[in-house]
C-alpha cells in the first residue's frame, strides 16, 4: 500500500500557523512523525489561508526535504502552485490532483509527463461528484484515455473515486468500493486506485473506527494507495493486517513491526 | 515483429554481506567474500543485476569425523585430525572460496571440549589460511552459548560468519557477534515465518541486517529438497518485492544434509544396483547443491572435493548468463 500522510495541510491550525510564521521545526516534526509511522509519501497543501501559495509551497517542499526522504504529493487546485513544488522535488512526486475536466487534464497530464510524476485523477467534473458507479467509471475512463493519448504511463495514474461522508451520503460507500475494483479493468497496465480516506467519517463521532473499517474494505476491493492520517496506529495496524490476509506480505509474529521497518 | 520478452522489474534487491576482513579493515584475512546484492531471481541476468556469484565454503571439523563415510574421509586422510592442515588443503588443493569450521568436538555427548580449546582451534585455522571463516557450534544450545562467545572473541575483527542463532536461542550469540564485529547465521526450520521473525528479533538487538545470513534449513535430494526450494523461492520473491526482513543472503549446508542420505553413503556391497558409492556420494551432494543454486543459495557449505569442483563448474556456466 502506498500510504500518503495527510497531516501537512494549512487547514490544520498548527500547520497553518507554522506556514505563516515559517516555523521549520513544526513542519519537519510532522513530516518525520508521519514517515516513522509508515508513510511512503507526504501530502503538501498550503491551505486556504495562504496569501502566496507558490512561495509557501516552495518553502514547504524545501523544509520537508531537509528532514525526510520520501516522495511528496503536491496538493493544490492551482497548477502553478503544483509546478513550483515539482521543480524542487527530489523524489518522484505526486500531482494531487486533476479532475476529469478537459481544461485541467490539458494542463496537468502534460505536466505529469514532463516531470515524470504520479498523477491523481479525481472522478469528478464541473457537474460535481457522481452519485453512482457508472458515472465514476465514465469519468475514470476519460482520464485514463487522456493519459494514454498524451503518452503518460497509465500505471502511474491513481484514480480517486471520491469518498463521501457516510453520514450524509450513505448510498455512496458501496459505489466507491465497486469503482475501485472496476478501475483496474480500464487499461492494461491497470491504473491504480487511491482514496482520500478521512472524508468517509467527516462529521461522525466514531471517526477512527469508520476510517479503518472502510479502509479494510477498500483494501479488499483492490485499493493501491490512500491519503490518511498515519499517526492513527489502529488504522495502520488494520491496513497492514488486511494486506497480510491478502498475502501481500509474509506473516511472522512481529508482522506489524516488520511492515514499519521496511 | 520481433518477439519481446516480458521482464519483471523488482523494487528491492538482496542485501550484500561481507565475510572476512582484511588488514585495512581490522582483520588479518588475505581476501574477503561478498555475497548477495541480486536484484533478480537466480541467474535471470536479463531482469536485473547479480553482482556477486554464489560461493562454496568447504566444511572441516575440529576433531576427526569418525562417522563420516569412507568416500568422504578418503580425500583428506592425511589431515583429518589437524584442522589447520585440513583447511589449507581445502583452499590450496580444492580451491574452496572459504572455510566452514564445525566445532563438533565441543559436544557434551562427545569429546566435550572446553571454550578455550575451541578458541584455539579457531585461531589455528585462521592462522593456516588467508580466506574468511564460518564458525559453527556443536549444536547443543547450552554448550554453544559457552564456546561461541569465546570463539567470537578469539577471532575479534575478522568478520567471520558465526552460527547458529535460532528463535529459542539467539541472544547470547547476537550479543557476541555484535561485540566482536562478526556476521551471524539465522537458522529457521524450513519455515519462512520463523525466518522473518528471527531476523526481526536479531535486528532489534542492534545487529545491522547486512550482518545476517539466512539458513533456511534444507533437505538433500530425496529428503525434502523441493520443500526447502519452495521456501527459499518464496522468501526471495518477498525480498525482491520489498520485504527487508527477508532480504538477507542464504547459506545452505549442503554437505551436512547430502551425506546424511542413505543414497549418498550406502556401500555398493549392500546395494549393488546403486552403483559405486565413490561416484554416487559426491554426485548426491553435487545435485543437491545445483538445485539450491537455482533456489537462490548464496553460500553452499560442502564436503567432498569432487562435488565442490563439479558445482563450481556449474556456477561458472550459470554466471555466463
Amino acid at each position: 500500500m502506498f500510504i500518503v500522510g495527510e497531516l501537512i495541510n494549512g487547514m490544520y491550525k498548527e500547520v497553518g500557523r507554522a506556514i505563516q510564521q515559517k516555523d521549520k521545526k513544526t513542519i519537519q516534526k510532522v513530516a518525520q512523525d508521519q514517515v516513522k509511522a509508515g508513510a511512503d509519501c507526504l501530502d503538501v497543501n498550503c491551505g486556504p489561508v495562504s496569501k502566496d501559495p507558490v512561495a509557501d509551497m516552495q518553502w514547504l517542499v524545501e523544509t520537508i526535504q531537509e528532514a525526510v526522504e520520501v516522495s511528496l504529493a503536491l496538493d493544490s487546485t492551482k497548477p502553478q502552485v503544483i509546478e513550483a513544488g515539482l521543480k524542487l522535488a527530489k523524489k518522484k512526486a505526486v500531482i494531487n490532483s486533476t479532475s476529469a475536466d478537459q481544461e485541467k487534464l490539458d494542463i496537468l497530464v502534460p505536466m505529469a509527463k514532463q516531470y515524470k510524476t504520479y498523477l491523481i485523477g479525481l472522478t469528478m467534473d464541473k457537474k460535481g461528484v457522481p452519485q453512482d458507479k457508472d458515472r465514476r467509471l465514465e469519468l475514470a475512463a476519460h482520464i485514463a484515455a487522456t493519459c494514454q493519448d498524451a503518452g503518460f504511463p497509465v500505471g502511474d495514474l491513481f484514480l480517486d473515486p471520491i469518498v463521501l461522508p457516510v453520514n450524509v451520503a450513505q448510498t455512496q460507500g458501496r459505489y466507491v468500493l465497486e469503482s475501485i475494483r472496476e478501475f483496474k479493468m480500464l487499461a492494461d497496465p491497470a491504473p491504480k486506485a487511491i482514496v482520500g480516506l478521512s472524508n468517509v467519517s467527516q462529521g461522525t463521532c466514531s471517526r477512527s473506527l469508520i476510517n479503518r473499517i472502510f479502509l479494510t474494505m477498500a483494501v479488499g476491493a483492490g485499493l493501491d494507495a490512500a491519503i490518511l492520517d498515519p499517526l492513527d496506529k489502529e488504522l495502520l495496524d488494520s491496513l497492514i493486517t488486511a494486506e497480510l490476509v491478502l498475502n501481500k506480505q509474509i506473516y511472522c509474529d512481529s508482522y506489524l513491526d516488520a511492515y514499519r521497518k521496511r | 515483429m520481433a518477439l519481446e520478452f516480458l521482464k519483471e522489474a523488482w523494487s528491492n534487491s538482496v542485501g550484500v554481506s561481507q565475510i572476512g576482513a582484511t588488514k585495512d579493515e581490522d582483520g588479518t584475512r588475505a581476501e574477503t567474500v561478498k555475497i548477495g546484492g541480486q536484484s533478480t531471481l537466480p541467474f535471470l541476468f536479463a531482469e536485473g543485476n547479480i553482482p556477486h556469484r554464489p560461493v562454496i565454503a568447504m566444511e572441516i571439523w575440529d576433531i576427526l569425523p569418525e562417522d563420516w563415510p569412507q568416500t568422504l574421509k578418503e580425500p583428506f586422510k592425511d589431515c583429518l585430525d589437524n584442522p589447520g592442515q585440513w583447511a589449507e588443503k581445502c583452499v590450496k588443493e580444492f580451491q574452496a572460496d572459504f572455510i566452514c569450521l564445525r566445532l563438533q568436538g565441543a559436544h557434551p555427548d562427545g569429546k566435550n571440549k572446553s571454550p578455550d580449546e575451541m578458541a584455539k582451534a579457531v585461531q589455528a585455522v585462521l592462522k593456516a589460511v588467508g580466506v574468511p571463516l564460518i564458525i559453527l557450534g556443536c549444536g547443543d544450545d547450552t554448550k554453544d552459548n559457552l564456546i561461541l562467545p569465546a570463539c567470537c572473541e578469539a577471532s575479534k575483527g575478522e568478520r567471520c560468519l558465526i552460527g547458529e542463532a535460532v528463535q529459542e536461542n539467539y541472544k547470547t550469540l547476537t550479543a557476541a557477534v555484535l561485540a566482536d564485529g562478526h556476521n551471524i547465521i539465522a537458522t529457521s526450520p524450513i519455515d519462512i515465518n520463523i525466518a522473518k521473525q528471527l531476523n526481526i528479533l536479531i535486528t532489534d538487538m542492534g545487529l545491522p541486517s547486512d550482518r545476517i545470513v539466512i539458513n533456511p534449513t534444507i533437505g538433500a535430494l530425496g529428503y525434502g529438497l523441493e520443500y526447502a526450494y519452495s521456501i527459499m523461492e518464496r522468501a526471495r520473491l518477498a525480498a525482491l518485492s520489498g520485504d527487508k526482513m527477508l532480504s538477507m543472503p542464504f547459506i545452505c549446508f549442503v554437505g551436512y544434509e547430502a551425506w546424511r542420505a542413505k543414497e549418498a553413503k550406502a556401500l555398493m556391497s549392500e546395494f549393488p544396483q546403486w552403483g559405486p558409492e565413490k561416484e554416487r556420494g559426491p554426485l548426491w551432494e553435487n545435485i543437491t547443491a545445483v538445485a539450491l543454486l537455482q533456489a537462490g543459495a548464496d553460500i553452499l557449505v560442502m564436503r567432498h572435493p569432487q562435488a565442490v569442483s563439479e558445482t563450481r563448474k556449474t556456477i561458472d556456466i550459470l554466471m555466463q548468463g
